[in-house]
């Protein structure tokens, strides 16, 4: 199978951070706005560089979003970074009456996703946000797999004319893809081909999505690996490509089982190739404290247990 | 810009409209646009730096207006038809199907003059706070104006833009409030601690002032004080009487969200007086 070289492990919140310092420099409406957590967003090199631009809101999350809002009907396009918890389930309301049915060219840069935020718990460890952004008419869903993904897709959403929840992680996770590769929101990444079974993954799954398909590579199963690194709007045609080949798919992500990657596809899958699936995700449970490994395993999120999804999904066709 | 006698034609006219435009609806929100149509006829017809020829949602090079309180439509969409910034028939289209006057305003169809979605409560001081930082990042010496109610200030969002604002020194943000001591349940009083306002925003580093919301003069006036560029975000707090110019709505809750039937759309239309001719 087509090998990927981890560059050395790397938070993707430090591509935002990169990405974000990027997009400032080719578009001078870009601004950052965050709610006391300019630290942990890693907004600080963009504040240094442009601090004109850079918008400390406090902690004051619903206020953020409506001057976001109205920041991006004078033209400028705001990043509003906070915890991912902070930045969508907090904040719901605000985004669906000013982001997406008020039509304002709001980013929202989301941090700490998921359970691997670790240690501080299941009142940080949102696994429902992506479930909340689908559900706004209008909302782009991204969600990149690496550092680099992560800098090249926040530029693309500096870029994209419309609102975009852009998700990332605070722990390091290996860095594979291209430090310049251009990020297309939309688009399915193929990155490997396969016979057996289809592997869909987002965010860092997708690097355990590669390990399982080694680990099945070794007992003789050929598996196919997606990055959905946008969840919305959804590559259909390539996954319905993929599948018409493989004939069955395990869907992976960190998040709940309702309204995250898995329904996206399954409800894309069902109305044109029905095919077996099997879901691994965080299951309709809250998360708790512990390292991001501990976590990752104990929720059965690993590649050992996206080999083993993939044995089913093959057992079901 | 339009004289005292000029406005008071006008603002006959848009209570008019008011009432049978909910009437027509058969829902909809008429108290609190009664008690609120002679400052927002006074903000169009005299006070603001904005022209339907001219409009845009950017705002660019004029002023904005935002209306928080979102289910203030009628006096709104009167104020901005007899403004000329879309048909007055269009008026009795209040809340139909396939009308671009929604039950609460939205930007979905392009209806000129709004700038934002307006109905979940305690949000447009935010965006209208933002829209006065972004003109201030680009050097546009604009305003931007913004309506709240008093009931609606129960929301932690209008606080929240309140520090914000006054950290950021947006003396270009004029908010007013609807002052009319009444909501959905009853009088404010009765039901949470929002009061004083004026102490509140007093204390929360706005310039407060306090004006009639039923005298031009005094809403002129107030409108002249609030330009004033000291580094502070202004806040008017207009007094107003919920149902103001029809009797029997007059100074209570009871017409906050209840639409006049026939007979008593009838009967108010003998109080007010026809000055522009009805849509």
């Amino acid at each position: 199978m087509k090998k990927y070289i981890d560059q050395g492990k790397v938070d993707t919140r430090s591509g935002f951070g990169e990405g974000l310092l990027l997009a400032g420099r080719r578009n001078s409406n870009v601004v950052a706005m965050t709610a006391d957590l300019k630290g942990s967003l890693k907004m600080g090199a963009f504040a240094k560089e442009f601090p004109e631009r850079f918008i400390q809101c406090g902690i004051a999350e619903a206020n953020m979003v409506g001057a976001a809002a109205g920041l991006a009907i004078t033209g400028k396009v705001p990043f509003i970074g906070s915890f991912a918890e902070f930045v969508t389930g907090r904040v719901y309301d605000q985004l669906r009456q000013e982001v997406a049915y008020g039509h304002t060219n709001v980013k929202i840069a989301s941090s700490h996703a998921g359970i691997t935020l670790g240690e501080d718990g299941a009142t940080h460890q949102t696994m429902e946000d992506i479930a909340l952004m689908r559900a706004l008419p209008g909302m782009a869903v991204v969600v990149p797999c690496d550092y680099n993904q992560t800098k090249n897709a926040t530029i693309a959403a500096a870029e994209y004319n419309g609102p975009v929840y852009l998700r990332f992680g605070r722990p390091s996770v290996p860095n594979f893809t291209g430090a310049d590769e251009p990020f297309e929101i939309g688009k399915i990444y193929k990155l490997n081909e396969g016979k057996d079974v289809t592997i869909a993954a987002c965010g860092h799954l997708v690097w355990e999505a590669l390990a399982a398909a080694e680990m099945l590579e070794a007992e003789g199963i050929s598996a196919e690996v997606l990055n959905v690194a946008t969840i919305k709007p959804l590559d259909g045609e390539t996954l319905m490509e993929s599948v018409a080949k493989t004939g069955c798919i395990v869907v992976a992500e960190e998040h709940n089982m309702a309204g995250g990657l898995g329904e996206a596809v399954a409800g894309v899958l069902a109305a044109n190739r029905p095919a077996p699936m099997v879901f691994v995700n965080g299951a309709d449970r809250f998360g708790q404290s512990g390292t991001p490994a501990e976590l990752m395993k104990a929720y059965g999120l690993d590649a050992a247990h996206l080999a083993e999804a993939a044995k089913k999904a093959i057992a079901k066709k | 810009m339009a004289t005292i006698e000029e406005l008071t034609k006008i603002s006959s006219q848009v209570r008019r409209d008011i009432v049978r435009m909910v009437t027509a609806a058969k829902s909809g929100h008429p108290g609190g646009s009664l008690g609120i149509t002679d400052v927002m006829t006074a903000l169009y017809f005299s006070e603001m730096n904005q022209a339907p020829e001219t409009w845009t949602r950017s705002a660019k090079g004029q002023d904005a207006f935002i209306l928080s309180a979102g289910h203030l439509a009628p006096v709104y969409y009167s104020v901005l038809a007899r403004a000329g910034y879309f048909p007055v028939s269009e008026l009795g289209s209040l809340r139909k199907f396939g009308s671009r006057l929604q039950g609460h305003p939205c930007v979905t169809d392009g209806l000129p003059g709004i700038f934002k979605p307006s109905g979940s409560l305690g949000q447009g001081l935010s965006v209208a706070a933002g829209i006065a930082l972004g003109k201030k990042m680009d050097g546009d010496g604009n305003r931007v104006y913004c309506l709240c109610g008093d009931g609606e200030s129960e929301e932690g969002q209008i606080w929240e833009a309140g520090m914000w604002a006054q950290h950021w020194q947006l003396d270009n943000l004029i908010a007013f409030t609807d002052w009319n001591g009444q909501q959905i349940d009853g009088p404010t009083k009765t039901i949470t601690g929002i009061e004083d306002l004026s102490e509140k925003w007093s204390a929360f580093g706005w310039d407060v002032i306090v004006a009639d919301g039923h005298d031009f003069q005094s809403i002129l006036d107030a409108f002249k004080l609030a330009h004033n560029a000291d580094g502070k975000p202004k806040m008017i707090l207009f007094k107003t009487e919920m149902g103001h110019g029809v009797d029997f709505m007059a100074g209570t809750h009871e017409w906050h969200g209840k639409a006049p039937s026939a007979e008593q759309c009838t009967n108010a239309m003998t109080q007010l007086e026809e000055t522009l001719g009805d849509f």
